[in-house]
Protein backbone atom coordinates (compact mmCIF):
# COMPACT_ATOMS: atom_id res chain seq x y z
CA UNK A 1 0.00 0.00 0.00
CA UNK A 2 3.00 2.33 0.26
CA UNK A 3 5.79 3.12 -2.06
CA UNK A 4 8.71 0.77 -1.74
CA UNK A 5 10.75 1.83 1.28
CA UNK A 6 14.15 0.36 1.69
CA UNK A 7 17.36 1.22 3.51
CA UNK A 8 20.82 -0.32 3.41
CA UNK A 9 23.41 -0.13 6.19
CA UNK A 10 27.03 -1.22 6.13
CA UNK A 11 28.28 -3.83 8.61
CA UNK A 12 31.96 -3.03 8.93
CA UNK A 13 32.58 -2.91 12.67
CA UNK A 14 30.93 -3.78 15.96
CA UNK A 15 29.37 -0.34 16.23
CA UNK A 16 27.57 -0.97 12.95
CA UNK A 17 25.93 -3.98 14.58
CA UNK A 18 24.51 -1.70 17.27
CA UNK A 19 23.32 0.76 14.65
CA UNK A 20 21.73 -2.06 12.67
CA UNK A 21 19.81 -3.17 15.78
CA UNK A 22 18.58 0.32 16.44
CA UNK A 23 17.54 0.82 12.85
CA UNK A 24 15.51 -2.39 12.81
CA UNK A 25 13.95 -1.39 16.11
CA UNK A 26 13.01 1.97 14.63
CA UNK A 27 11.33 0.43 11.58
CA UNK A 28 9.52 -2.17 13.68
CA UNK A 29 8.24 0.49 16.04
CA UNK A 30 6.95 2.59 13.17
CA UNK A 31 5.08 -0.41 11.83
CA UNK A 32 3.74 -1.02 15.32
CA UNK A 33 4.90 -4.57 15.79
CA UNK A 34 4.15 -5.97 19.25
CA UNK A 35 6.96 -5.70 21.78
CA UNK A 36 7.73 -9.41 21.71
CA UNK A 37 7.76 -9.55 17.91
CA UNK A 38 10.03 -6.49 17.84
CA UNK A 39 12.40 -8.07 20.32
CA UNK A 40 12.56 -11.28 18.32
CA UNK A 41 13.25 -9.47 15.07
CA UNK A 42 15.84 -7.10 16.50
CA UNK A 43 17.60 -10.00 18.22
CA UNK A 44 17.64 -12.00 14.99
CA UNK A 45 19.04 -8.93 13.20
CA UNK A 46 21.75 -8.65 15.84
CA UNK A 47 22.72 -12.31 15.41
CA UNK A 48 22.80 -12.17 11.64
CA UNK A 49 24.58 -8.82 11.50
CA UNK A 50 27.22 -10.09 13.84
CA UNK A 51 27.63 -13.24 11.77
CA UNK A 52 28.13 -11.17 8.64
CA UNK A 53 30.80 -9.20 10.46
CA UNK A 54 32.59 -11.96 12.34
CA UNK A 55 32.40 -14.82 9.85
CA UNK A 56 31.69 -12.93 6.68
CA UNK A 57 34.40 -10.34 7.15
CA UNK A 58 31.89 -7.54 6.86
CA UNK A 59 28.96 -6.84 4.60
CA UNK A 60 25.64 -5.05 4.63
CA UNK A 61 22.06 -5.23 5.83
CA UNK A 62 19.05 -4.01 3.87
CA UNK A 63 15.69 -3.33 5.51
CA UNK A 64 12.52 -3.25 3.48
CA UNK A 65 8.86 -3.05 4.29
CA UNK A 66 6.89 -5.78 2.53
CA UNK A 67 3.35 -6.89 2.18
CA UNK A 68 0.15 -5.71 0.63
CA UNK A 69 -3.52 -6.06 1.30
CA UNK A 70 -3.92 -7.17 4.89
CA UNK A 71 -0.37 -8.19 5.66
CA UNK A 72 2.53 -6.02 6.66
CA UNK A 73 6.03 -7.24 7.38
CA UNK A 74 9.68 -6.34 7.57
CA UNK A 75 12.24 -8.00 5.36
CA UNK A 76 15.92 -8.01 6.32
CA UNK A 77 18.59 -9.01 3.86
CA UNK A 78 22.15 -9.73 5.02
CA UNK A 79 24.95 -10.02 2.57
CA UNK A 80 28.66 -10.63 2.95
CA UNK A 81 31.51 -11.55 0.66
CA UNK A 82 33.32 -13.71 3.13
CA UNK A 83 34.47 -17.31 2.85
CA UNK A 84 30.92 -18.69 2.69
CA UNK A 85 29.44 -21.62 4.60
CA UNK A 86 30.55 -25.06 3.42
CA UNK A 87 27.68 -27.01 4.98
CA UNK A 88 24.57 -24.91 5.28
CA UNK A 89 22.44 -27.69 6.75
CA UNK A 90 24.92 -28.26 9.53
CA UNK A 91 25.04 -24.54 10.24
CA UNK A 92 21.30 -24.51 10.71
CA UNK A 93 21.45 -27.16 13.41
CA UNK A 94 21.41 -26.05 17.01
CA UNK A 95 24.64 -26.24 18.90
CA UNK A 96 26.75 -25.69 15.86
CA UNK A 97 29.45 -23.09 16.24
CA UNK A 98 32.80 -22.27 14.80
CA UNK A 99 33.62 -19.85 17.57
CA UNK A 100 33.88 -20.66 21.23
CA UNK A 101 31.05 -20.70 23.69
CA UNK A 102 27.32 -21.06 23.29
CA UNK A 103 27.23 -20.68 19.57
CA UNK A 104 23.86 -21.64 18.24
CA UNK A 105 24.44 -21.34 14.56
CA UNK A 106 21.68 -20.00 12.42
CA UNK A 107 18.99 -22.34 13.71
CA UNK A 108 18.24 -19.99 16.57
CA UNK A 109 17.76 -16.94 14.36
CA UNK A 110 15.55 -18.99 12.06
CA UNK A 111 13.13 -19.61 14.90
CA UNK A 112 12.81 -15.91 15.61
CA UNK A 113 11.42 -15.04 12.19
CA UNK A 114 8.55 -16.24 10.01
CA UNK A 115 10.48 -16.72 6.78
CA UNK A 116 14.15 -17.56 6.41
CA UNK A 117 16.20 -18.24 3.31
CA UNK A 118 19.93 -18.67 2.94
CA UNK A 119 22.31 -18.94 0.04
CA UNK A 120 25.96 -19.66 0.63
CA UNK A 121 28.87 -21.60 -0.78
CA UNK A 122 32.62 -21.67 -0.13
CA UNK A 123 34.23 -18.70 -1.79
CA UNK A 124 30.89 -17.24 -2.76
CA UNK A 125 29.93 -15.32 0.36
CA UNK A 126 26.60 -15.57 2.16
CA UNK A 127 23.19 -14.08 1.55
CA UNK A 128 20.44 -14.43 4.14
CA UNK A 129 16.92 -13.04 3.88
CA UNK A 130 14.41 -13.09 6.71
CA UNK A 131 10.88 -11.79 7.06
CA UNK A 132 8.83 -11.13 10.17
CA UNK A 133 5.14 -10.48 9.61
CA UNK A 134 3.19 -8.25 11.90
CA UNK B 1 -1.67 10.91 -21.18
CA UNK B 2 -2.20 14.62 -21.00
CA UNK B 3 -5.36 14.03 -23.03
CA UNK B 4 -6.97 12.49 -19.99
CA UNK B 5 -5.77 15.20 -17.64
CA UNK B 6 -7.07 17.91 -19.95
CA UNK B 7 -10.44 16.29 -20.42
CA UNK B 8 -10.95 15.90 -16.70
CA UNK B 9 -9.98 19.50 -15.95
CA UNK B 10 -12.13 20.95 -18.70
CA UNK B 11 -15.14 18.93 -17.61
CA UNK B 12 -14.55 18.68 -13.89
CA UNK B 13 -17.77 20.37 -12.85
CA UNK B 14 -19.97 18.25 -15.07
CA UNK B 15 -18.18 15.00 -14.28
CA UNK B 16 -18.56 15.66 -10.60
CA UNK B 17 -22.25 16.43 -10.67
CA UNK B 18 -23.03 13.44 -12.92
CA UNK B 19 -20.99 11.19 -10.64
CA UNK B 20 -22.80 12.38 -7.55
CA UNK B 21 -26.11 11.97 -9.35
CA UNK B 22 -25.29 8.36 -10.27
CA UNK B 23 -24.14 7.60 -6.74
CA UNK B 24 -27.38 8.81 -5.25
CA UNK B 25 -29.16 6.30 -7.49
CA UNK B 26 -26.99 3.30 -6.73
CA UNK B 27 -25.09 3.53 -3.48
CA UNK B 28 -27.38 5.57 -1.32
CA UNK B 29 -26.87 4.19 2.19
CA UNK B 30 -28.21 7.36 3.65
CA UNK B 31 -28.39 5.38 6.85
CA UNK B 32 -24.62 5.37 7.01
CA UNK B 33 -23.55 8.59 5.37
CA UNK B 34 -25.13 11.97 4.71
CA UNK B 35 -25.50 13.39 1.19
CA UNK B 36 -23.28 16.31 2.07
CA UNK B 37 -20.53 14.04 3.28
CA UNK B 38 -20.69 11.86 0.17
CA UNK B 39 -20.57 14.93 -2.10
CA UNK B 40 -17.61 16.28 -0.22
CA UNK B 41 -15.73 13.02 -0.68
CA UNK B 42 -16.47 13.04 -4.40
CA UNK B 43 -15.12 16.55 -4.80
CA UNK B 44 -12.00 15.85 -2.85
CA UNK B 45 -11.28 12.62 -4.68
CA UNK B 46 -11.87 14.10 -8.13
CA UNK B 47 -9.50 17.02 -7.49
CA UNK B 48 -6.86 14.66 -6.13
CA UNK B 49 -7.14 12.38 -9.16
CA UNK B 50 -7.03 15.30 -11.59
CA UNK B 51 -3.91 16.65 -9.98
CA UNK B 52 -2.24 13.24 -9.88
CA UNK B 53 -2.99 12.42 -13.53
CA UNK B 54 -1.61 15.77 -14.56
CA UNK B 55 1.59 15.53 -12.55
CA UNK B 56 2.41 11.82 -12.72
CA UNK B 57 0.42 10.25 -15.51
CA UNK B 58 -2.01 7.39 -15.00
CA UNK B 59 0.22 4.37 -15.62
CA UNK B 60 1.52 3.72 -12.15
CA UNK B 61 -0.59 4.67 -9.15
CA UNK B 62 2.14 3.63 -6.74
CA UNK B 63 4.39 6.59 -7.53
CA UNK B 64 4.91 9.54 -5.23
CA UNK B 65 2.60 11.82 -7.21
CA UNK B 66 -0.33 9.55 -6.42
CA UNK B 67 0.34 9.38 -2.73
CA UNK B 68 -2.27 11.89 -1.70
CA UNK B 69 -4.95 10.13 -3.74
CA UNK B 70 -3.95 6.72 -2.36
CA UNK B 71 -4.00 7.88 1.21
CA UNK B 72 -7.34 9.54 0.74
CA UNK B 73 -8.80 6.39 -0.84
CA UNK B 74 -7.39 4.20 1.93
CA UNK B 75 -8.87 6.50 4.51
CA UNK B 76 -12.31 6.49 2.91
CA UNK B 77 -12.28 2.71 2.48
CA UNK B 78 -11.16 1.97 6.01
CA UNK B 79 -13.71 4.30 7.51
CA UNK B 80 -16.51 2.86 5.36
CA UNK B 81 -15.44 -0.63 6.33
CA UNK B 82 -15.77 0.34 9.95
CA UNK B 83 -19.10 2.00 9.32
CA UNK B 84 -20.56 -1.15 7.80
CA UNK B 85 -20.51 -0.54 4.04
CA UNK B 86 -19.98 -3.68 1.94
CA UNK B 87 -16.84 -4.15 -0.16
CA UNK B 88 -18.96 -3.78 -3.32
CA UNK B 89 -20.36 -0.49 -2.15
CA UNK B 90 -16.90 0.85 -1.50
CA UNK B 91 -15.52 -0.22 -4.90
CA UNK B 92 -18.65 1.05 -6.68
CA UNK B 93 -17.91 4.47 -5.28
CA UNK B 94 -14.81 4.61 -7.48
CA UNK B 95 -16.10 2.61 -10.44
CA UNK B 96 -19.17 4.74 -10.90
CA UNK B 97 -16.84 7.54 -11.95
CA UNK B 98 -16.47 5.69 -15.26
CA UNK B 99 -19.75 6.67 -16.87
CA UNK B 100 -19.44 10.44 -16.40
CA UNK B 101 -15.77 10.29 -17.34
CA UNK B 102 -16.36 8.28 -20.50
CA UNK B 103 -19.21 10.63 -21.46
CA UNK B 104 -16.86 13.57 -21.16
CA UNK B 105 -14.28 11.79 -23.28
CA UNK B 106 -16.84 11.05 -25.99
CA UNK B 107 -18.07 14.64 -25.97
CA UNK B 108 -14.58 15.98 -26.40
CA UNK B 109 -13.10 13.39 -28.69
CA UNK B 110 -16.08 11.84 -30.48
CA UNK B 111 -14.65 12.84 -33.86
CA UNK B 112 -11.32 11.10 -33.47
CA UNK B 113 -12.22 7.50 -32.78
CA UNK B 114 -8.75 6.04 -32.25
CA UNK B 115 -7.70 8.68 -29.80
CA UNK B 116 -11.03 8.37 -28.06
CA UNK B 117 -10.65 4.62 -27.70
CA UNK B 118 -7.12 4.98 -26.30
CA UNK B 119 -8.17 7.61 -23.82
CA UNK B 120 -11.17 5.57 -22.69
CA UNK B 121 -8.96 2.56 -22.25
CA UNK B 122 -6.44 4.56 -20.20
CA UNK B 123 -9.25 5.92 -18.07
CA UNK B 124 -10.79 2.51 -17.42
CA UNK B 125 -7.46 1.00 -16.44
CA UNK B 126 -6.83 3.83 -14.04
CA UNK B 127 -10.19 3.57 -12.36
CA UNK B 128 -9.90 -0.21 -12.06
CA UNK B 129 -6.60 0.15 -10.26
CA UNK B 130 -7.99 2.72 -7.90
CA UNK B 131 -11.04 0.56 -7.21
CA UNK B 132 -8.83 -2.40 -6.36
CA UNK B 133 -6.87 -0.21 -3.98
CA UNK B 134 -10.07 0.51 -2.13
CA UNK B 135 -10.82 -3.21 -1.88
CA UNK B 136 -7.41 -3.90 -0.39
CA UNK B 137 -7.80 -1.11 2.12
CA UNK B 138 -11.27 -2.33 2.98
CA UNK B 139 -10.05 -5.86 3.63
CA UNK B 140 -7.16 -4.62 5.69
CA UNK B 141 -9.48 -2.62 7.89
CA UNK B 142 -11.80 -5.60 8.45
CA UNK B 143 -8.91 -7.90 9.26
CA UNK B 144 -7.51 -5.46 11.74
CA UNK B 145 -10.87 -5.33 13.48
CA UNK B 146 -11.13 -9.11 13.58
CA UNK B 147 -7.64 -9.63 14.87
CA UNK B 148 -8.13 -7.02 17.55
CA UNK B 149 -11.24 -8.80 18.71
CA UNK B 150 -9.43 -12.11 18.65
CA UNK B 151 -6.67 -10.64 20.76
CA UNK B 152 -9.11 -9.36 23.32
CA UNK B 153 -10.81 -12.76 23.48
CA UNK B 154 -7.49 -14.46 24.02
CA UNK B 155 -6.51 -12.12 26.79
CA UNK B 156 -9.82 -12.43 28.56
CA UNK B 157 -9.71 -16.18 28.58
CA UNK B 158 -6.48 -16.50 30.54
CA UNK B 159 -6.51 -14.17 33.54
CA UNK B 160 -3.58 -14.25 35.92
CA UNK B 161 -4.63 -14.36 39.55
CA UNK B 162 -2.62 -13.41 42.61
CA UNK B 163 -3.04 -16.11 45.25
CA UNK B 164 -0.68 -14.65 47.81
CA UNK B 165 2.24 -12.34 48.12
CA UNK B 166 4.63 -13.57 45.48
CA UNK B 167 2.44 -16.46 44.29
CA UNK B 168 0.42 -16.30 41.07
CA UNK B 169 -2.04 -18.73 39.52
CA UNK B 170 -2.85 -19.08 35.85
CA UNK B 171 -5.90 -21.29 35.27
CA UNK B 172 -6.04 -22.26 31.62
CA UNK B 173 -9.33 -23.29 30.09
CA UNK B 174 -9.56 -24.72 26.60
CA UNK B 175 -7.07 -25.77 23.98
CA UNK B 176 -3.58 -24.38 23.93
CA UNK B 177 -2.46 -23.56 20.43
CA UNK B 178 0.50 -21.56 19.26
CA UNK B 179 -1.19 -18.18 19.17
CA UNK B 180 -2.82 -18.66 22.53
CA UNK B 181 0.35 -19.82 24.21
CA UNK B 182 2.12 -16.65 23.09
CA UNK B 183 -0.52 -14.55 24.75
CA UNK B 184 -0.57 -16.73 27.84
CA UNK B 185 3.21 -16.60 28.16
CA UNK B 186 3.46 -12.87 27.74
CA UNK B 187 0.63 -12.20 30.13
CA UNK B 188 2.05 -14.47 32.81
CA UNK B 189 5.58 -13.12 32.56
CA UNK B 190 4.45 -9.51 32.61
CA UNK B 191 2.38 -10.19 35.71
CA UNK B 192 5.34 -11.93 37.32
CA UNK B 193 7.38 -8.76 36.90
CA UNK B 194 4.59 -6.40 37.87
CA UNK B 195 3.76 -8.27 41.09
CA UNK B 196 7.32 -9.42 41.82
CA UNK B 197 6.04 -12.98 42.18
CA UNK B 198 8.59 -15.72 42.36
CA UNK B 199 6.08 -18.54 42.04
CA UNK B 200 3.55 -19.14 39.29
CA UNK B 201 1.10 -22.03 39.30
CA UNK B 202 -0.11 -23.02 35.85
CA UNK B 203 -3.30 -24.99 36.26
CA UNK B 204 -4.30 -27.15 33.33
CA UNK B 205 -7.43 -28.75 34.75
CA UNK B 206 -9.36 -27.11 31.92
CA UNK B 207 -7.06 -28.20 29.14
CA UNK B 208 -8.64 -31.19 27.41
CA UNK B 209 -5.60 -32.71 25.74
CA UNK B 210 -1.89 -32.45 26.15
CA UNK B 211 0.07 -33.48 23.12
CA UNK B 212 3.73 -32.95 22.39
CA UNK B 213 3.04 -29.50 20.99
CA UNK B 214 1.15 -28.31 24.05
CA UNK B 215 3.82 -29.78 26.29
CA UNK B 216 6.43 -27.87 24.29
CA UNK B 217 4.49 -24.67 24.74
CA UNK B 218 4.23 -25.19 28.47
CA UNK B 219 7.91 -25.99 28.73
CA UNK B 220 8.80 -22.79 26.88
CA UNK B 221 6.75 -20.78 29.34
CA UNK B 222 8.42 -22.45 32.28
CA UNK B 223 11.90 -21.95 30.83
CA UNK B 224 11.24 -18.28 30.17
CA UNK B 225 9.95 -17.76 33.71
CA UNK B 226 12.99 -19.54 35.11
CA UNK B 227 15.29 -17.35 33.06
CA UNK B 228 13.71 -14.36 34.71
CA UNK B 229 14.09 -15.77 38.20
CA UNK B 230 10.65 -17.23 38.82
CA UNK B 231 9.54 -20.83 39.32
CA UNK B 232 6.53 -22.50 37.77
CA UNK B 233 4.48 -25.35 39.14
CA UNK B 234 2.05 -27.19 36.91
CA UNK B 235 -1.15 -28.34 38.57
CA UNK B 236 -4.41 -29.90 37.50
CA UNK B 237 -2.72 -32.81 35.82
CA UNK B 238 -5.45 -35.36 35.37
CA UNK B 239 -4.67 -39.09 35.44
CA UNK B 240 -5.28 -39.44 31.69
CA UNK B 241 -2.93 -36.57 30.98
CA UNK B 242 -0.28 -38.12 33.20
CA UNK B 243 -0.57 -41.31 31.17
CA UNK B 244 -0.42 -39.46 27.86
CA UNK B 245 2.68 -37.60 28.96
CA UNK B 246 4.45 -40.82 29.84
CA UNK B 247 3.33 -42.60 26.66
CA UNK B 248 4.51 -39.72 24.49
CA UNK B 249 7.84 -39.78 26.24
CA UNK B 250 7.61 -36.11 27.13
CA UNK B 251 10.39 -35.22 29.50
CA UNK B 252 9.14 -33.31 32.50
CA UNK B 253 12.10 -34.00 34.73
CA UNK B 254 12.84 -30.38 35.37
CA UNK B 255 9.25 -29.49 35.98
CA UNK B 256 7.41 -29.56 39.27
CA UNK B 257 3.91 -30.91 38.90
CA UNK B 258 0.98 -31.55 41.21
CA UNK B 259 -2.43 -33.14 40.69
CA UNK B 260 -4.44 -30.39 42.33
CA UNK B 261 -4.19 -26.62 42.48
CA UNK B 262 -4.43 -26.74 46.26
CA UNK B 263 -1.41 -29.02 46.44
CA UNK B 264 0.50 -26.67 44.22
CA UNK B 265 -0.48 -23.71 46.38
CA UNK B 266 0.64 -25.50 49.53
CA UNK B 267 3.93 -26.28 47.85
CA UNK B 268 4.45 -22.70 46.74
CA UNK B 269 3.77 -21.47 50.26
CA UNK B 270 6.28 -23.92 51.58
CA UNK B 271 8.90 -23.05 48.98
CA UNK B 272 8.55 -19.40 49.84
CA UNK B 273 9.23 -20.18 53.48
CA UNK B 274 5.74 -19.79 54.87
CA UNK B 275 3.67 -21.56 57.43
CA UNK B 276 -0.09 -21.52 57.76
CA UNK B 277 -1.27 -21.53 61.36
CA UNK B 278 -4.77 -22.26 62.54
CA UNK B 279 -5.79 -20.36 65.62
CA UNK B 280 -8.16 -22.06 68.03
CA UNK B 281 -10.29 -20.12 70.48
CA UNK B 282 -9.96 -22.98 72.96
CA UNK B 283 -6.98 -23.50 75.20
CA UNK B 284 -5.82 -26.37 72.99
CA UNK B 285 -3.74 -23.77 71.24
CA UNK B 286 -3.02 -23.30 67.60
CA UNK B 287 -2.24 -26.00 65.17
CA UNK B 288 0.30 -25.82 62.44
CA UNK B 289 -1.29 -26.65 59.10
CA UNK B 290 1.80 -26.86 57.05
CA UNK B 291 5.39 -26.41 57.99
CA UNK B 292 7.99 -24.52 56.09
CA UNK B 293 11.66 -24.12 56.85
CA UNK B 294 10.91 -21.35 59.33
CA UNK B 295 8.04 -23.13 61.05
CA UNK B 296 7.40 -22.64 64.69
CA UNK B 297 5.20 -25.02 66.59
CA UNK B 298 3.01 -23.75 69.35
CA UNK B 299 0.58 -25.10 71.85
CA UNK C 1 36.37 5.02 26.11
CA UNK C 2 33.06 4.77 27.88
CA UNK C 3 32.69 1.95 30.32
CA UNK C 4 29.88 0.39 32.24
CA UNK C 5 30.33 1.45 35.87
CA UNK C 6 30.95 -1.24 38.48
CA UNK C 7 29.79 -0.10 41.91
CA UNK C 8 30.90 -1.50 45.20
CA UNK C 9 28.60 -2.08 48.15
CA UNK C 10 30.61 -3.85 50.79
CA UNK C 11 31.32 -7.33 49.44
CA UNK C 12 28.85 -6.85 46.63
CA UNK C 13 29.54 -5.57 43.13
CA UNK C 14 26.56 -3.88 41.49
CA UNK C 15 26.43 -3.43 37.74
CA UNK C 16 23.53 -1.77 35.95
CA UNK C 17 23.56 -2.17 32.17
CA UNK C 18 21.59 0.62 30.59
CA UNK C 19 23.12 1.07 27.18
CA UNK C 20 22.94 -0.87 23.98
CA UNK C 21 26.38 -2.47 24.25
CA UNK C 22 28.74 -2.97 21.40
CA UNK C 23 31.14 -5.89 21.59
CA UNK C 24 34.16 -3.97 22.90
CA UNK C 25 32.11 -2.52 25.74
CA UNK C 26 30.94 -5.99 26.71
CA UNK C 27 34.48 -7.38 26.72
CA UNK C 28 35.64 -4.39 28.76
CA UNK C 29 32.96 -5.16 31.32
CA UNK C 30 34.13 -8.75 31.65
CA UNK C 31 37.66 -7.48 32.33
CA UNK C 32 36.51 -4.86 34.80
CA UNK C 33 34.42 -7.28 36.85
CA UNK C 34 37.20 -9.80 37.22
CA UNK C 35 39.73 -7.10 38.13
CA UNK C 36 37.45 -5.64 40.77
CA UNK C 37 36.69 -8.98 42.36
CA UNK C 38 40.38 -9.61 42.68
CA UNK C 39 41.05 -6.07 43.93
CA UNK C 40 38.25 -5.82 46.48
CA UNK C 41 37.72 -9.47 47.36
CA UNK C 42 34.04 -9.27 46.45
CA UNK C 43 31.92 -12.33 47.07
CA UNK C 44 28.81 -11.30 45.18
CA UNK C 45 28.10 -9.82 41.75
CA UNK C 46 24.68 -8.42 40.89
CA UNK C 47 24.02 -7.55 37.25
CA UNK C 48 20.86 -5.54 36.66
CA UNK C 49 19.60 -5.97 33.10
CA UNK C 50 16.15 -4.48 33.63
CA UNK C 51 16.93 -1.81 31.04
CA UNK C 52 18.23 -4.22 28.43
CA UNK C 53 15.70 -4.66 25.68
CA UNK C 54 17.84 -6.99 23.62
CA UNK C 55 19.95 -9.89 24.79
CA UNK C 56 21.44 -11.76 21.85
CA UNK C 57 23.79 -14.73 21.94
CA UNK C 58 26.84 -12.49 22.36
CA UNK C 59 25.45 -10.73 25.41
CA UNK C 60 24.22 -14.07 26.71
CA UNK C 61 27.72 -15.47 26.40
CA UNK C 62 29.08 -12.41 28.17
CA UNK C 63 26.75 -12.97 31.11
CA UNK C 64 27.64 -16.65 31.28
CA UNK C 65 31.35 -15.80 31.10
CA UNK C 66 31.11 -13.27 33.90
CA UNK C 67 29.30 -15.83 36.05
CA UNK C 68 31.88 -18.52 35.34
CA UNK C 69 34.92 -16.29 35.83
CA UNK C 70 33.54 -14.81 39.02
CA UNK C 71 32.89 -18.26 40.41
CA UNK C 72 36.49 -19.22 39.83
CA UNK C 73 37.48 -16.12 41.75
CA UNK C 74 35.17 -17.06 44.60
CA UNK C 75 32.20 -14.81 43.85
CA UNK C 76 28.61 -15.69 43.05
CA UNK C 77 26.80 -13.89 40.24
CA UNK C 78 23.09 -13.15 39.99
CA UNK C 79 21.46 -11.56 36.96
CA UNK C 80 18.30 -9.63 37.79
CA UNK C 81 15.46 -7.86 36.06
CA UNK C 82 15.28 -9.75 32.78
CA UNK C 83 12.41 -8.35 30.72
CA UNK C 84 9.66 -10.79 29.66
CA UNK C 85 10.17 -10.13 25.93
CA UNK C 86 13.87 -10.87 26.37
CA UNK C 87 13.17 -14.12 28.23
CA UNK C 88 10.72 -15.27 25.58
CA UNK C 89 13.22 -14.49 22.83
CA UNK C 90 16.07 -16.27 24.58
CA UNK C 91 13.94 -19.38 24.92
CA UNK C 92 13.09 -19.27 21.22
CA UNK C 93 16.75 -18.71 20.41
CA UNK C 94 17.56 -21.82 22.44
CA UNK C 95 19.78 -20.04 24.96
CA UNK C 96 19.60 -21.42 28.47
CA UNK C 97 22.37 -19.32 30.07
CA UNK C 98 23.90 -22.26 31.93
CA UNK C 99 25.52 -21.41 35.21
CA UNK C 100 23.74 -18.08 35.46
CA UNK C 101 21.44 -17.66 38.44
CA UNK C 102 18.65 -15.15 38.08
CA UNK C 103 16.24 -13.22 40.25
CA UNK C 104 13.34 -10.91 39.65
CA UNK C 105 14.73 -7.85 41.36
CA UNK C 106 17.79 -6.44 43.07
CA UNK C 107 16.25 -7.24 46.47
CA UNK C 108 15.51 -10.80 45.47
CA UNK C 109 19.04 -11.09 44.11
CA UNK C 110 20.55 -9.88 47.37
CA UNK C 111 18.43 -12.34 49.31
CA UNK C 112 19.79 -15.13 47.15
CA UNK C 113 23.34 -13.99 47.75
CA UNK C 114 23.21 -13.17 51.43
CA UNK C 115 20.14 -14.91 52.78
CA UNK C 116 16.69 -13.75 53.83
CA UNK C 117 16.54 -10.29 55.31
CA UNK C 118 19.46 -9.04 53.27
CA UNK C 119 17.20 -7.05 51.01
CA UNK C 120 14.56 -4.58 52.11
CA UNK C 121 11.40 -6.07 53.56
CA UNK C 122 8.49 -5.08 51.38
CA UNK C 123 5.29 -4.89 53.38
CA UNK C 124 3.00 -7.83 52.81
CA UNK C 125 -0.70 -7.09 52.70
CA UNK C 126 -1.79 -10.55 53.72
CA UNK C 127 0.64 -11.52 56.38
CA UNK C 128 1.43 -10.57 59.86
CA UNK C 129 4.95 -11.16 61.03
CA UNK C 130 5.34 -13.05 64.24
CA UNK C 131 7.58 -11.54 66.78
Amino acid sequence: MSETKRETLPLKNSNDVVLARQKVRQWATELRFTLVDQTKLVTAASELARNALDHGKGGSMTIEQVGAGGRVGLKLHFEDHGPGIPDVELALKDGFTTGSGMGLGLGGSKRLVNEFSIESAPGKGTRITVIRWK
Amino acid sequence: MSDLADIISRNEQQIRSEWIGDLHQTVQRSDLMSKAEMEEQCSALLSAVTEAVRSSGSEDVMTAGWRQTREYLEEISASRARQGFTATEVATFVLSLKRPLFSAIRRDMGKTQDRMFDTIWTATELLDRLALLTTDAYLAAREELISRQQQELLELSTPVVKLWEGILALPIIGTLDSARTQVVMENLLQTVVATNSKYAIIDITGVPTVDTLVAQHLLKTITAARLMGAECIISGVRPQIAQTIVHLGINLEDVTTRARLSDAFALALQMSGRTVVRQNASAAGSKVVLAGPLAKQEG
Amino acid sequence: MERIPVLRMGTLLLITIQVDMHDKLALQLQDDVTSRIAEWGSTGVLIDISSLEIVDSFIGRMLANIAAMSRVLGAETIVVGMQPAVAITLVELGMSLPGVRTALSVEAGMELLYGAGAGFRTGSEHERDEA
